[in-house]
């Protein structure tokens, strides 16, 4: 595993990222909340992987960890080849214009006093890539690789419908020419009809532009479809990570189970014959989660060991690991 | 089977500085008694307005222009909005589950203070009983430890949970009928699981009927007999659960079927067939079909003549297109 490795792009290694919680005049800390709990998997080149879970699970920490936009507590990110986990700020932002980010909601993710060309090149000007007429004529590219009228650069975010918006942070995220992309829930915003419009252009620009992508979602058809491999979070960690197709065909932890009876296909006969793993209870919180296995509370197959230890995340086989000692 | 709800041409428009919104524009739809419906559609389609209208809970600048809205026998169009007549339909007949349970439960009132006023001011009982049937009610909904949990505040229960006190005091007063407007939009998919599986056990367990409004086609694939599909203001095609998912027949029904991916489908298999364009802005509305400029299967007479009325297409299967792509 050491050996460098050509074809990933990131690799991530062991990552805690908690967040203290603190009481009192003098801040004392009480308690941390376990957002991410000890993670580790690999993006490779040219690749989309999908990070699925429930909100809360830490697939949000997770992806802007890998962007340093939190410090990690402890564990490693290995981006290109260096470890960028403890990177000095400086030297960060170099490796920074190789990175680019979508964000969830189109509405507050832009800033609604600047117009749409200036928030496609901002990232050209802090980098330093570009001005004047060259950083024009850039963002006129960006519009157009993104499927905007160049016309409307002049144009303020809310003169956008949402699918638009998405758009102009899609062309942000790449002013840079980044070769991973961290897409952070990027369609949950939108209306269903525009949700294929984007899925579609990202697909698209991958192909186009070599881009790897870390997809971040909720709705695990669209990830499934989007995605290369899947990995399934649950408070903190991860549950289950292989090949798409492998996760729907032969998903193995209860909980991917669960997970995927509980989504609602639009089939009315598919639906009545289907069986439902309804899960009982809540997800425990992350300050005090349970024991051994994070999921051994709402499991219908946990025995007493379950609570005992953490389950490793072990190869079953042909890229596919689960974190269960009952598979 | 009985009718519980008729409403006929429906029209509720918005009068705005901008002009004249048609957010329901003579939609007509009944809901029969233990029924489950679907009405779906994006957003700002008009179905949330549909149903705040039967409730009359539009405030101005919206109105409601025209329409029958017969519940249960009763022509709710006589009684204003704020008349004694409506507040004792409202709330103990006819009920809604709104979609942010943070927002539509009091923050400052314990959980039995919002569930009992109800049973007091409709079913006339005395603070103990009403209280001794809100901790039973929140048992019903699967509430935990409910006696204790009955005096804590919304802000001390989970989003499923809360949801869950908003399905109870829905179902306190044994209404004829529910709204549920994107009543699992705010929770998490296995939470949504859970709560659409006990709406449909406890309705079906009341002999209540049931409106689910929602966005996602899957979520009433599963409980919903029939469904109404809506857009810009109207009902563009209606019929049994299985005619609209097995054989969609207007345009945007179909585009919406094939625009989302379907769980189990090989990656890569299929590019996604997004509807192109935008909805239509409700303002300033050509007479012709609102979907025209983002429909693949128009014809001629869609150009010349008035937003198509809906036809029949076999059994309980309407449509309001011109085109026929039926085999298409």
């Amino acid at each position: 595993m050491e050996a460098m490795n050509n074809d990933i792009m990131v690799e991530v290694k062991d990552l805690k990222m908690y967040f203290p919680i603190t009481r009192g005049l003098l801040r004392k800390k009480i308690g941390d909340v376990k957002a991410v709990d000890e993670i580790s998997f690999q993006i490779k080149k040219n690749e989309t992987l999908g990070l699925v879970g429930e909100s809360g699970c830490g697939k949000t920490t997770a992806g802007r960890c890998i962007l340093r936009l939190y410090n990690p507590t402890s564990g490693s990110i290995i981006f290109n080849g260096e470890d960028i986990s403890t990177m000095p700020e400086r030297k960060l932002k170099e490796r920074r214009s190789n990175m680019g980010v979508i964000f969830q909601d189109p509405f507050g993710s832009l800033n609604p006093r600047q117009s749409a060309g200036n928030i496609v090149g901002d990232p050209l000007k802090v980098h330093k890539m570009a001005t004047g007429q060259e950083l024009k004529n850039r963002v006129a590219d960006l519009f157009k690789l993104v499927g905007l009228d160049t016309s409307m650069m002049d144009r303020v975010p809310h003169e956008f419908s949402g699918g638009q918006r998405q758009r102009i942070g899609v062309a942000r995220a790449l002013a840079c020419s980044p070769s991973l992309v961290v897409c952070d829930e990027p369609i949950s915003a939108l209306d269903v009809s525009i949700q294929a419009q984007i899925i579609n252009l990202l697909e698209d620009l991958q192909a186009k532009l070599g881009l790897t992508y870390l997809f971040i979602a909720h709705d695990l058809a669209v990830v499934q479809h989007i995605s290369d491999r899947v990995a399934v979070m649950y408070l903190g960690r991860i549950m289950e990570i292989t090949d798409s197709t492998e996760l729907y065909e032969n998903p193995m932890h209860p909980y991917t189970k669960a997970l995927l009876s509980a989504i609602p296909i639009p089939d009315p006969k598919a639906e009545r014959t289907r069986q439902r793993i309804v899960l009982r209870g809540e997800v425990p919180s992350p300050v005090m989660p349970p024991p051994g296995c994070h999921f051994h509370p709402r499991c219908s197959m946990a025995i007493a060991d379950c609570s005992a230890a953490r389950p490793p995340l072990r190869d079953v086989g042909n890229g596919h690991f689960v974190a269960c000692i009952r598979v | 089977m009985e009718s519980v709800l008729d409403v006929e041409n429906l029209k509720t428009y918005f009068k705005t500085e901008y002009g004249l919104v048609k957010a329901v524009d003579g939609v007509s739809f009944n809901v029969n008694q233990g029924e489950i419906i679907g009405l779906v559609g994006e957003s700002g389609c008009g179905k949330s307005v549909s149903i705040l209208s039967v409730m009359q809970l539009i405030q101005t600048p919206g109105e409601i222009i025209d329409g029958k809205i017969i519940l249960d026998g009763q022509d709710l169009r006589k009684y204003k909005y704020n008349s004694p007549e409506m507040r004792a339909i409202r709330g103990s007949k006819m009920t809604m589950i709104f979609q942010e349970p943070m927002t539509s439960l009091n923050p400052v009132l314990t959980i039995c203070r919002q569930l009992t006023e109800a049973l007091e001011l409709h079913l006339d009982m005395d603070r103990q009983a009403a209280r001794e049937r809100a901790i039973e009610l929140l048992r019903m909904v699967g509430v935990p430890d409910a006696p204790s949990r009955i005096d804590d505040y919304p802000h001390q229960f989970s989003g499923g949970m809360r949801q869950r006190v908003m399905i109870a005091m829905a179902l306190s007063c044994n209404p004829k009928i529910i709204f549920a407007d994107e009543p699992t939009t705010a929770v998490d998919v296995t939470t949504q699981a859970q709560l659409l599986e006990l709406m449909k056990d406890l309705v079906t367990q009341h002999h209540a009927s049931l409106v689910i409004v929602t966005h996602n086609l899957g979520v009433v694939a599963r409980y919903a007999q029939r469904i109404y599909v809506m857009y810009a203001g109207r009902i563009i095609e209606s019929g049994l659960s299985e005619d609209i998912f097995e054989r969609p027949q207007h345009p945007y029904t179909v585009g919406l079927l094939h625009s989302v991916p379907k769980l189990g489908e090989r990656h890569g298999a299929r590019k996604l067939i997004p509807i192109e364009g935008l909805p239509p802005n409700l303002i300033n509305m050509p007479p012709t079909c609102a979907f025209l400029p983002r429909c693949t299967y128009k014809v001629d007479r869609c150009e010349k003549e008035p937003w198509p009325v809906l036809r029949a297409v076999g059994g309980q299967h309407y449509i309001a297109c011109y085109a026929d792509i039926k085999g298409k």
